[in-house]
């Protein structure tokens, strides 16, 4: 069966003075059917704008620049703005990080989760509508929906006002929810909450979810596949077993070497120094290479390609698998 | 709602009265004694004097304030001291032009400054949105006499079109209408331009907002998006640089109806003046004054039902 979304060699920029900047340089990834691909990198990864060039929606002046995304072999660039208009909220849909500004301060909510539906079906009614909003918000488990139907999104709490998201997101029935960051705004308690919302929703619905993050922890209890991105590549990929198991790219060591582990008594030598670099001034060679405890001379010289260390794991990094490299470093 | 409404309206209640003594004070210190003036050029001193004590002039002046208030409540504004009419009979035939200029010039004024405004940040940096800029400018530095007078001599006086002095009827009889068009496209037209900036600039600002990405992300149509989404919040900010600028529309009326002869308290007040009028030019500005508040009022109102947050609050 194909994957539901296969995105190949996406390429999305921002024109600038100085020419073209990559924040999305050469991306490949699967959405599997039905799963949760986890996208993990620090901040200014790229991670937000690999999603945005799903929906089509890089703000200018970024775009697209190269590549495809293909939705059940599909491709969504090529389609046109009408076309691509239904597969938004439709076929695809996404949430942001900020419940406090992503839902339309000066109208009710009950308004914007039947805008969502009425969009995908004009000849609904509107108490049809109202009904199905009404529905939809006690999917997302919000106490007295009737009454928060007429609500505005200042009387409700951040976590509330993401489950409102969540509610229009899947008001009609998408095959793949794109979650950038969705709990990051939110305190812990709230935090799990939603993530146990969302599992359960994609149980019910069957849908595949795309979640991004840059909390490990969130990954590692939510994603079947993850992908870990570094200054707008794919480092990284592998089932959330093998990754956490055995992962292969110093940039996952060093992300895993900061998350804390009681459990083991690894020393931590491994966490990274630094931070990513932008777009506009990428190292030559391997990104990675000047916060890498593993570069050698070749590194800086020209960028790994993502090969596959073992069958379904794959890695960007010459000194992979590091089993090696680590004994190999004095 | 009706806590932030009432709240508004005894703001007003200090301001009325600021207003009204300001209004008795620019009386008093005025050269020209009003005994005088009424006594005419040949009256005796003794004359003048039992006048002075007629219109209770010798009184202290906070009793004068008082005693002026009490007059003002019972409609009493005083009498012209050109030709004896009451300034309030004055002031009631002459309201009623002026409501229908500042209507007439509003209603399709401020319409065309939210669509130039809006069509000007959705496609900004293009050049629709540069000729937009380019009428805005254009709006705001001509003068609004320049405006009225280029109309009258070509559209009235070349082309013999419409009609450029006067009133002539109610706007919903024909001759009505053709008479308020050019002055309503004067004072409209100076008012275009500041409505089209103001617009641009706050549906700019909420285009780049979490929640119109949000509108798209759900596939809505361009048309919504950029309606519910983003000029329906703009409203906030516009409605409210509106009401700041009606003290401008004001001032564009009195010329207007100077310009044009339209017989409003704008011209009344401007002949008041120049005729050293002092009754009839003191219950002009009191009258202009009140349509200021009134109208800062109602924006106020406005910005409470156009932001929920608002009105919660
Ligand atoms: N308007 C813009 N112009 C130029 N560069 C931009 C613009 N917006 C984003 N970028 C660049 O794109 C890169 C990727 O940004 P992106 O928002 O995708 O990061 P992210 O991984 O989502 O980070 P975060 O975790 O902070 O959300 C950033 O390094 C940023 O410099
Ligand atoms: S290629 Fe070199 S610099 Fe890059 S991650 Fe591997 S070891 Fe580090
Ligand atoms: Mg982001």
């Amino acid at each position: 069966m194909t994957p539901l979304l296969e995105i190949q060699g996406l390429r999305t920029v921002f024109r600038s003075a100085n020419g073209d900047i990559a924040a999305v340089d050469g991306v490949d990834l699967t959405v599997p059917r039905g799963r949760t691909l986890g996208i993990v990198g620090e901040s200014g990864c790229g991670k937000s704008m690999l999603s945005l060039s799903v929906m089509r929606l890089v703000p200018p002046p970024g775009r697209v620049a190269a590549g495809r995304v293909l939705l059940e072999g599909r491709d969504l660039l090529t389609l046109s703005t009408a076309e691509m208009r239904a597969v938004r909220g439709g076929q695809v849909a996404m949430i942001f990080q900020e419940p406090m500004t992503s839902l339309n301060p000066v109208h009710p909510i009950g308004l914007q989760i039947t805008e969502a539906m009425r969009a995908h079906d004009p000849r609904a009614s509107a108490a049809e509508l109202r009904d199905r909003a009404i529905a939809a918000l006690e999917r997302v488990r919000i106490p007295a929906p009737a009454r928060r139907y007429d609500e505005f999104p200042h009387q409700l709490s951040g976590g509330m006002r993401q489950r409102v998201m969540i509610a229009m997101a899947l008001a009609c029935k998408p095959k793949l929810l794109i979650a950038d960051e969705p709990t990051t705004a939110l305190d812990v308690t709230v935090q799990a909450q939603i993530l146990d919302l969302l599992r359960d929703l994609q149980q019910e619905t069957g849908m595949s979810i795309i979640l991004i993050t840059h909390d490990l922890g969130v990954v590692a209890e939510m994603a079947d596949e993850v992908a870990v991105m570094y200054a707008g590549r794919v480092a990284e990929r592998a089932s959330a077993r093998d990754l956490f198991g055995s992962p292969q790219h110093p940039y996952t060591l060093g992300l895993l070497g900061s998350v804390p582990r009681l459990d083991e008594d690894r020393e931590r030598l491994l966490a990274i120094e630094g931070a990513v670099p932008p777009p506009f001034a990428l190292p030559q060679g391997c990104r990675f290479h000047p916060r890498c405890p593993f570069a050698i001379e070749a590194c800086t010289k020209a960028q790994p390609p993502l090969e596959a260390i073992e069958p379904g794991h794959l890695a960007a990094c010459i000194r992979a698998p590091v089993e090696s490299a680590v004994e190999l470093t004095p | 709602m009706l806590r932030h409404a009432v709240q508004r309206l005894l703001l007003a209640v200090p301001v009325m009265f600021g207003v009204l003594l300001v209004g008795f004070l620019l009386m008093q210190v005025v050269p020209t004694d009003p005994a005088v003036v009424r006594a005419g050029p040949n009256a005796s001193a003794e004359i003048i004097e039992a006048i002075r004590r007629d219109l209770g002039l010798d009184k202290p002046l906070w009793l004068q304030f008082f005693l002026y208030l009490g007059r003002l409540a019972q409609g009493d504004l005083g009498v012209s001291i050109i030709n004896n009419v009451p300034v309030a009979q004055e002031l009631g035939t002459t309201i009623g032009p002026t409501l229908e200029l500042m209507v007439a010039s509003l209603v399709w004024s401020i319409p065309l400054g939210l669509f130039l405004g809006t069509i000007g940040a959705y496609w900004r940096g293009s050049l629709i949105d540069r000729a937009v800029m380019a009428i805005s400018v254009a709006g705001v530095s001509v003068p609004v006499f320049f405006l009225g007078l280029v109309l009258i001599w070509v559209v009235g006086f070349q082309w013999q079109w419409l009609p450029f002095t006067g009133r002539e009827g109610p706007l919903w009889t024909w001759q009505g209408l053709r008479a308020v068009i050019l002055p309503a496209i004067t004072l409209g037209g100076v008012f275009v331009g500041p409505v089209a900036r103001m617009t641009r600039t706050a549906v700019l600002d909420v285009l780049g907002a979490d929640h119109v990405r949000t509108a798209r992300a759900k596939g809505l149509p361009e048309r919504i998006v950029v309606l519910r989404h983003a000029l329906r919040n703009a409203m906030v900010p516009v409605v409210t640089l509106i009401g700041l600028q009606i003290g401008f529309l004001l001032g564009g009326a009195v010329v207007t109806e100077t310009v044009f002869s339209w017989p409003g308290v704008g011209r009344l007040a401007v002949g008041a003046i120049l005729s050293s009028d002092f009754p009839m030019a003191q219950g002009t500005i009191i009258v202009l004054s009140l349509g200021f508040i009134l109208v800062n009022l109602t924006v106020d109102l406005l910005y409470g039902v156009l932001d929920p947050r608002v009105r919660a609050a």
